[in-house]
């Protein structure tokens, strides 16, 4: 395809080639950005220009190594856009009961069976952020970028100045959208591709929102997906919002998911990695009212190389609110993982409550994790905690366990699927909650493929037909 | 059944079993009383196929196999049953999950059927009446927040579920009020066949009063130093562990 553009080689060629990339196809990414959404992408692409990607003294990236996204041949790509295809060719949701408004991102774009973006009767929209730009450029405008800090080195200011297309909802006030809505991110290509899906998701007052973010790849090719999605939780509003990662070993993802919470607002978020080469994923919460609750749960079970780090950041900058946060790994082999989570309290906050866990069972010598829990209070009237383990299975319950007859195998299985209970018992959706439950024991007895299509989708093996946008 | 043979058996080099001799055979129940650091739970955690101690010297033959050489999981799935004197708590996995699980490894090592979902609720019904449990209990984590006297009870529900044919309690008794000793005590006979054989570790003579020993054995310094009949058991409660420590 004729846009194709190769990039290559460490942080600053890399970095180069992206804004020669940005500078030489300047019109084609501005084509549907208004004039406001013209100047945040230039400003994102200043800041990229001058700060380029993080390295490993920058905090927060201590502990996980860039260089290899920087190694291959990329290829972005301007020129696909929103297309049309037959998704029932593609997917079919295998999960009874599971009953949800499902779309879908190949490669980054949406792709729709029949138009890319559609209002439901209740005056929700759900569809292509690229088409939403052009048709609802005033919702766009005074959200898109409204929560997502430029100010980080690397991936946010990056994808905001590439951004093309990615899932646009709009749920007006106190409406409760009833079904899910399950956004599958597919990765398809012949070659690597460097992918920036962008989303932005507003609920409006006293409405509801589930959100079921799935990652997969379809391929063993190397790919590179740098997500940013914002999520604005307005007042008395509820969203569940779940990320369900299972992505082959040559992939890389890096997410940053930025919250916003008004007064009264309840907010679940869950973060199930099950496999990926390379996985970041950050959550930022601004907590911008009072009587907001918001829990914070992730679950991550990794082996071979694998590498996934969970950077948490909660904002607490009103008084009365709550946040609950719950990470807990199992890392096999030589894999590796890194939690950090960071609690603000703000000087008025009072009254707030804030809580942090991250537990880890490392099942070989050879694993590692790299925990940080980290408050910083500035209120006197507060009650937080935070806690980090980091630990084997508790070889009295094994022994137990075998002493009435369960294999040395069986046993370890309970006790891991006891472990990752505590997470996945919190999901509300009872069809989701029993099918991430069946992933989990399916991922821990070392039985789930990356290839399987995920719970929430598909099930035919290998896609029908997925027109090859990239050749 | 059992036939254990000078043995000798140490915990991070210090010597804690001393040459223990012991016979047991079909049908019996044999009592093994002593003092604290006798060796009493070194000998039941040898027979269930712990490995935090060191075989030093001698042989266990259970059911005419080397016993050493069987891993704890295949030692249950063959019979041998530990009540644990501090049974362990593990939140998330349910009792109900568990003890299927346990049933239907047992099941297959003998070639049978798994049970079934409901042929395994009906069993587990059954076994509850018997142990008097309440059946909140099975519904819960595995001993997760049960009282000591909670806990005890759930061991004899395991026992009564897996019907094992050498049963060990390792002071089941301890810390039971007298209903819950009698509950512990009427699921050790109800179990009681003619082919089944149990050894009960205990630091008392009270739980002798409920189940009747064909043997008493009183354990000193790593080695049984005397047996006898049940009356062996009243005279220790009469007289102490000091009469023995002094006639040795």
């Amino acid at each position: 395809m004729p846009e194709s553009n190769n990039i290559s080689n460490q942080p600053e060629v890399f970095k180069n080639t992206l804004t020669e990339l940005f500078e030489n196809n300047y019109d084609q990414i501005m084509e549907n950005s208004s004039g406001k959404i013209k100047s945040l992408r230039q400003k994102a692409f200043g800041i990229f220009k001058k700060n380029g990607f993080p390295g490993k003294k920058t905090e927060n990236w201590r502990f996980t190594d860039l260089n290899h996204l920087f190694r291959n041949d990329f290829i972005i790509d301007f020129e696909t856009k929103s297309q049309k295809v037959d998704i029932s060719n593609i997917f079919t949701c295998d999960v009874y009961d599971l009953d949800t408004y499902c779309v879908t991102l190949i490669n980054g774009w949406f792709a729709y069976n029949n138009s890319p973006l559609t209002k439901l009767k209740n005056g929700t929209i759900i569809g292509s952020l690229y088409k939403a730009m052009e048709i609802y450029p005033e919702i766009v405008e005074k959200y898109l970028g409204s929560i997502a800090k430029l100010n980080e080195p690397g991936f946010v200011p990056l994808n905001t100045a590439f951004m093309q297309d990615g899932l646009f909802i709009y749920v007006p006030d106190n409406v409760k959208v009833e079904k899910p809505v399950q956004v599958i991110n597919i990765v398809d290509s012949q070659k690597p591709v460097f992918l920036q899906p962008r989303n932005l998701i507003i609920t409006g007052k006293n409405s509801n929102l589930t959100l079921i973010h799935c990652d997969h790849t379809l391929t063993h090719n190397i790919s590179f997906t740098n997500t940013v999605s914002e999520v604005i939780v307005d007042q008395n509003g509820y969203v569940d919002h779940y990320k369900v990662q299972n992505k082959g070993r040559n992939s890389s993802l890096i997410t940053s998911l930025f919250f916003k919470q008004e007064k009264g607002s309840k907010l679940f978020n869950n973060a199930i990695t099950l496999n990926g080469g390379f996985t970041r994923n950050q959550v930022d919460l601004l907590i911008n009212g009072e009587n907001c609750s918001a829990n914070l749960n992730g679950l991550y079970l990794m082996d071979n190389n694998q590498h996934v780090d969970n950077q948490v950041f909660v904002d607490h900058k009103a008084f009365e609110s709550l946040s609950n946060q719950l990470y807990k790994g199992i890392l096999d082999d030589q894999a590796s993982g890194v939690f950090s989570g960071k609690v603000l309290v703000r000087r008025d906050s009072q009254k707030s409550q804030a809580f942090q866990n991250n537990k880890n069972i490392l099942l070989k010598d050879d694993a590692k994790v790299n925990t940080q829990p980290f408050l910083e209070i500035y209120a006197d009237d507060v009650k937080c905690s935070h806690g980090a383990t980091v630990g084997q299975l508790d070889p009295n319950a094994m022994f137990y366990l075998r002493s009435r007859g369960l294999s040395e195998r069986t046993a370890r299985q309970l006790l891991m699927y006891a472990f990752a209970g505590e997470v996945v018992n919190k999901i509300s959706v009872e069809p989701l909650r029993e099918n991430i439950i069946k992933l989990v024991e399916k991922r821990l007895k070392g039985e789930l493929s990356i290839c399987d299509q995920c719970i929430l989708s598909c099930n035919s093996r290998e896609p029908k037909f997925i027109q090859n946008i990239v050749d | 059944m059992l036939s254990i043979k000078n043995l000798n058996v140490s915990v991070e080099g210090k010597p804690i079993l001393n040459g223990l001799n012991l016979e047991v055979k079909d049908g019996e129940v044999h009592a093994i009383m002593g003092p604290n650091g006798s060796g009493k739970s070194t000998l039941a955690s040898v027979i269930a196929g712990r490995d935090y101690f060191t075989i030093e010297q001698g042989e266990v033959t259970y059911m005419g196999k080397n016993l050493l050489e069987i891993p704890p999981e295949v030692r249950a799935k063959e019979g041998i049953f530990l009540g644990f004197q501090y049974p362990v708590e593990i939140p998330g996995v349910s009792m109900t999950n568990f003890m299927r699980t346990a049933i239907n490894e047992k099941r297959k090592h003998q070639g049978l059927k798994p049970l079934s979902g409901a042929e395994f609720l009906k069993l587990m019904e059954e076994k509850k009446k018997l142990v008097k449990i309440e059946s909140k209990l099975a519904n819960r984590s595995v001993n997760e927040g049960f009282s000591g006297g909670e806990k005890k009870k759930n061991e004899i529900f395991q026992l009564a579920l897996l019907e094992p044919k050498l049963a060990v309690l390792d002071e089941t008794d301890s810390g039971l009020d007298i209903d819950a000793l009698k509950v512990v005590a009427n699921g050790v006979n109800m179990l009681k066949r003619k082919d089944n054989a149990t050894i009960l570790i205990t630091h008392y003579q009270r739980l002798l009063d409920y189940v009747i020993p064909d043997v008493v054995h009183v354990l000193f310094d790593g080695k049984i130093v005397k047996s006898g009949g049940k009356e062996l058991a009243l005279e220790l409660e009469e007289k102490g562990y000091n009469w023995i420590t002094k006639e040795t």
